[in-house]
C-alpha cells in the first residue's frame, strides 16, 4: 500500500509538470496580453517596457523554468488585471466552487445509488421504467437548459428558491462557507441540482446495471439461503460489491463537477472559480488561467488518489496484491 | 414453527412438486411432478445430467426460485410436519440457514468476495442465535476448526480469494452447519474440485453428518459420489424422477435404461477411480430441450430399448420391488399400473 501511494505521488508530479508545460506552450499563442494592458494609446516603447517588467521578453524556456521554480513555492505570479497574486485570487473563490461541487456530488451519489438499487430490484415495474426514462433525460438535457428550467420552475413560477448568487456566507478563517446559513442553503439548492443532474443519472444507471449483475451472483443466493432479511442481503451483500465500479466513476465525477461548474456558475452567477475563469478568458489574464488549470489538475489528481485508496479498501482482492 | 419431534415420520416429504419457468419461448417444466422423502439421519442422492432440474429442486425446498421467471406451480414440501410452501416469507427466513442449510457447487463464487470468512460465518450466529459479534466470531473460528481448516483463527480473518477451492468449500460447509440444521442440501459440492479434494470433502461430510445428526440431500451428476455417501437415490431426467431405489438396489439392479447408461459410464463402482469425475456424456445423444420435450417418454430419443408405445405415452413409475420404482414401459405390469 505504501509503495503504491509513493508510486502514485511520483506519477502525480509528472502529470503536473506535463500539464504546466502544455499550458505554457498554449498561452504562447493565446493572444498578447501586453497590448491589452499597456492601453490603447501606448507607444512601442511603452509596450516593450511593460513586456520586460513582466519578464515576457525572456526566452520561452527561461520563463517556464522561472514559473516552475516559483510555483513550487506557491507563487503563481500576479493577475495582469487585478494585480493580485493569482493563487490568492483563486483560493478566495475556491470554497464556493468546492461547496457547490460537493453538495452536487452528495445529491448525485446518494440519490443515484439509492434509486439505482430500487430500480434494480424490480426492473420491469412502472416505477422503474419511469425512473429509467427520466434518467435518460438527465443524461441528454444540457446543463444550461437544466439550469434555466429549474430557475423557471422554482424561482420564477413557484418563487420558493432564489435564482442566483450565493446568499449569506460566514467566514471561518480560511474558508468562507455558505452551507451554515439558511439563506446560503437556499441558494445552493438550484445550482447544486443543476450540476448534479447529469452525474446522478449516470450513477443511477451504473448502479442499476451493477446491481442487476450482482443480484444473480451465487453469493447473493447464499446470503438468501442463510435466512438473512432482504435489507441485509441487498445493502450489505449485494450493494457492497455493486459499489466497487460505482465508486471509481463517482471519484472521476468530482473532477468533472469542478470542471462543469463553469457553466452552472455562469448561469447562477455563483461566485466561484468557474466564474473567475470565464472572466479571465475574456481579459486574456493568462497567469490566472495557468494557475486555475494547475490547481484544477492538482485537485483532480488528489481526488483520484483518494478514490484509488477507497477502491482498494472496498475490494480486498486489490488490497492484498 | 412447531418443533415437535415425530419419530416415525419423514423429516422432509416432497409431494408432486412442479416448477415452471416462463420465458419468451414458452413454459419450461424444469421440475415436473416429483416426489421423494428424506428420513432423519438419511443421505438421499439426487443424480442426473446437467439441466435435468436438480438445482431447481434443491432451491425450491429453500423457496429460493427466482420469481419471475420461476414459479412453484404445484406440490407440497412438508418439513417436520409443516408445508414450507404455505409459510410466510418471515417464517421461511427462520428456517433458511437455521433448520435447512444449503451449499453450492462453486466454492469460488458462493462466498462473498468482500467479507472475511469469519464475518460470513459469524453472521449465522448473530442472525439465528442472537449472539454478539465477538462471541459469534469465536464460534465461527470453532466451526472452522470442526471442518478441519488449519489455523482457523488466522483463516477467519482472511478473504475468500486467499483460500484454495477445497478450503473454501470447507468454509461453506462450516457456514451451512453453523446453526446445526436438520437438513443439509449439498448441490454438487465436489464437482468443481480436484479428485483428491473431492474425496476429502466427501469424507468430511460423512463424518460431520454423524457429529451433527444432519440429514443430507446430495445432488450430483457423479454416481461415484452417490455410491460413497447415499442410502437412497433418485435419478432425474428432464424434470422427472425416472428411478428411485435404495442405493444398494440401484447399483445391483439398475432398471431404467438411463440409469444403466449412467452406470456404464463409471469405470469402477463404489470408488471414484483414478480417471476422476465422470461426465455422463457417454450416453449418446443430448438432453432434450425443456421447451420441446418428446410427447412420450423423455428418454425415448436416446433409448436403446425403446419400442412403439414409448414414443406416444409417458410411462408411470412402476414398482419393481418394495422400494424400487422405475419410470419405464419395460416394467409396466398391467396389474399394478395406476393410470
Ligand atoms: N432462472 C431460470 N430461468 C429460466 N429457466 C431456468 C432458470 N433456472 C433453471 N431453469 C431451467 O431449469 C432447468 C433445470 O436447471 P437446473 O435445475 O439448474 O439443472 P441442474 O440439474 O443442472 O442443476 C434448466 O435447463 C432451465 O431450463
Ligand atoms: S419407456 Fe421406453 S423409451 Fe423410455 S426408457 Fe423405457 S424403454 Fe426407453
Ligand atoms: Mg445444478
Amino acid at each position: 500500500m505504501f509503495v503504491f501511494i509513493i508510486r502514485r505521488l511520483i506519477q502525480c508530479v509528472i502529470v503536473l509538470l506535463t500539464v504546466s508545460l502544455l499550458c505554457f506552450i498554449l498561452f504562447q499563442f493565446a493572444g498578447d496580453p501586453v497590448v491589452n494592458m499597456a492601453g490603447k494609446y501606448a507607444t512601442i516603447e511603452d509596450i516593450e517596457r511593460v513586456r520586460s517588467s513582466l519578464g515576457l521578453d525572456k526566452p520561452f524556456y527561461v520563463q517556464y523554468i522561472r514559473f516552475i521554480g516559483n510555483a513550487a513555492q506557491g507563487n503563481f505570479g500576479m493577475s495582469y488585471v487585478s494585480k493580485m497574486p493569482t493563487l490568492e485570487l483563486i483560493l478566495e473563490r475556491l470554497p464556493a466552487t468546492v461547496e457547490l461541487a460537493m453538495t452536487a456530488m452528495c445529491i448525485a451519489f446518494i440519490a443515484g445509488v439509492f434509486l439505482g438499487v430500487l430500480v434494480s430490484l424490480k426492473p420491469h415495474s412502472v416505477f422503474s421504467r419511469s425512473i429509467m426514462a427520466l434518467s435518460l433525460g438527465g443524461i441528454s438535457i444540457p446543463t444550461f437548459l437544466m439550469g434555466i428550467l429549474l430557475i423557471m420552475v422554482f424561482a420564477v413560477w413557484l418563487g420558493v428558491l432564489p435564482p442566483f448568487g450565493r446568499g449569506e456566507t460566514v467566514n471561518l478563517g480560511f474558508w468562507r462557507s455558505g452551507l451554515i446559513t439558511v439563506e446560503g442553503l437556499k441558494h445552493i439548492i438550484l445550482p447544486a441540482m443543476t450540476l448534479a443532474m447529469f452525474q446522478l443519472a449516470v450513477l443511477l444507471r451504473l448502479t442499476r446495471g451493477s446491481m442487476r449483475e450482482i443480484l444473480t451472483e451465487e453469493y447473493v443466493v447464499t446470503a438468501w439461503a442463510k435466512g438473512l432479511p432482504p435489507l441485509k442481503v441487498i445493502f450489505k451483500h449485494a450493494l457492497r460489491n455493486a459499489l466497487i465500479p460505482v465508486i471509481t466513476i463517482a471519484g472521476l465525477q468530482i473532477g468533472e463537477m469542478i470542471a462543469f461548474s463553469i457553466v452552472t456558475e455562469t448561469i447562477f452567477q455563483w461566485p466561484g472559480m468557474g466564474n473567475l475563469l470565464v472572466r479571465s478568458i475574456f481579459e486574456t489574464d493568462n497567469p490566472v488561467l495557468v494557475t486555475y488549470i494547475m490547481l484544477a489538475a492538482l485537485i483532480i489528481l488528489a481526488i483520484n488518489l483518494v478514490v484509488d485508496i477507497l477502491y482498494a479498501y472496498l475490494n480486498p482482492k486489490i488490497r492484498y496484491e | 414453527m412447531n418443533m415437535k419431534v415425530k419419530p416415525n415420520t419423514n423429516l422432509l416429504d416432497v409431494k408432486g412438486m412442479k416448477i415452471h419457468f416462463h420465458s419468451s419461448e414458452g413454459v419450461a417444466k424444469a421440475v415436473d411432478g416429483i416426489s421423494f422423502h428424506l428420513d432423519r439421519g438419511e443421505v438421499l442422492g439426487i443424480v442426473g445430467e446437467s439441466g435435468c432440474g436438480k438445482s431447481v429442486t434443491a432451491k425450491s425446498i429453500m423457496r429460493l426460485i427466482p420469481t419471475p421467471p420461476g414459479k412453484i406451480a404445484a406440490g407440497q414440501i412438508i418439513f417436520d410436519g409443516t408445508d414450507l410452501l404455505k409459510l410466510s416469507i418471515q417464517q421461511m427466513r427462520r428456517i433458511r440457514g437455521n433448520r435447512i442449510a444449503m451449499i453450492f457447487q462453486e466454492p469460488m463464487t458462493s462466498l462473498n468476495p468482500v467479507f472475511t470468512i469469519g464475518d460470513q460465518i459469524s453472521e449465522m450466529f448473530i442472525l439465528h442465535r442472537g449472539l454478539r459479534r465477538k462471541q459469534a466470531l469465536e464460534q465461527a473460528v470453532e466451526m472452522l476448526a470442526k471442518v478441519q481448516i488449519p489455523e482457523p483463527c488466522k483463516r477467519s480473518r482472511e478473504y475468500p480469494h486467499q483460500l484454495s477451492g477445497g478450503m473454501r468449500q470447507r468454509a461453506m460447509i462450516a457456514m451451512a452447519l453453523a446453526c446445526d440444521p436438520q437438513i443439509l442440501i449439498a448441490d454438487e459440492p465436489t464437482t468443481a474440485l480436484d479428485v483428491t479434494i473431492q474425496a476429502q470433502i466427501i469424507d468430511l461430510m460423512l463424518q460431520l453428518k454423524e457429529d451433527f445428526h444432519t440429514s443430507i440431500i446430495m445432488i450430483t451428476h457423479d454416481l461415484g459420489v452417490i455410491a460413497e455417501i447415499a442410502q437412497t437415490v433418485a435419478v432425474m431426467y428432464a424434470g422427472k424422477i425416472v428411478e428411485q431405489a435404495p442405493a444398494v438396489d440401484l447399483f445391483d439392479r439398475a432398471s431404467h435404461p438411463y440409469t444403466q447408461g449412467l452406470l456404464k459410464s463409471i469405470p469402477k463402482l463404489g470408488r471414484r477411480a483414478a480417471k476422476g469425475r465422470c461426465d455422463l456424456s457417454e450416453i449418446p445423444g443430448i438432453v432434450p430441450s425443456l421447451y420441446r420435450l418428446p410427447q412420450g417418454c423423455s428418454f425415448y430419443p436416446r433409448c436403446e430399448k425403446a419400442h412403439a408405445v414409448c414414443n406416444s405415452l409417458m410411462p408411470d413409475l412402476h414398482s419393481v420391488s418394495e422400494h424400487h420404482r422405475v419410470r419405464c414401459w419395460l416394467y409396466a405390469d398391467k396389474g399394478k399400473r395406476k393410470d
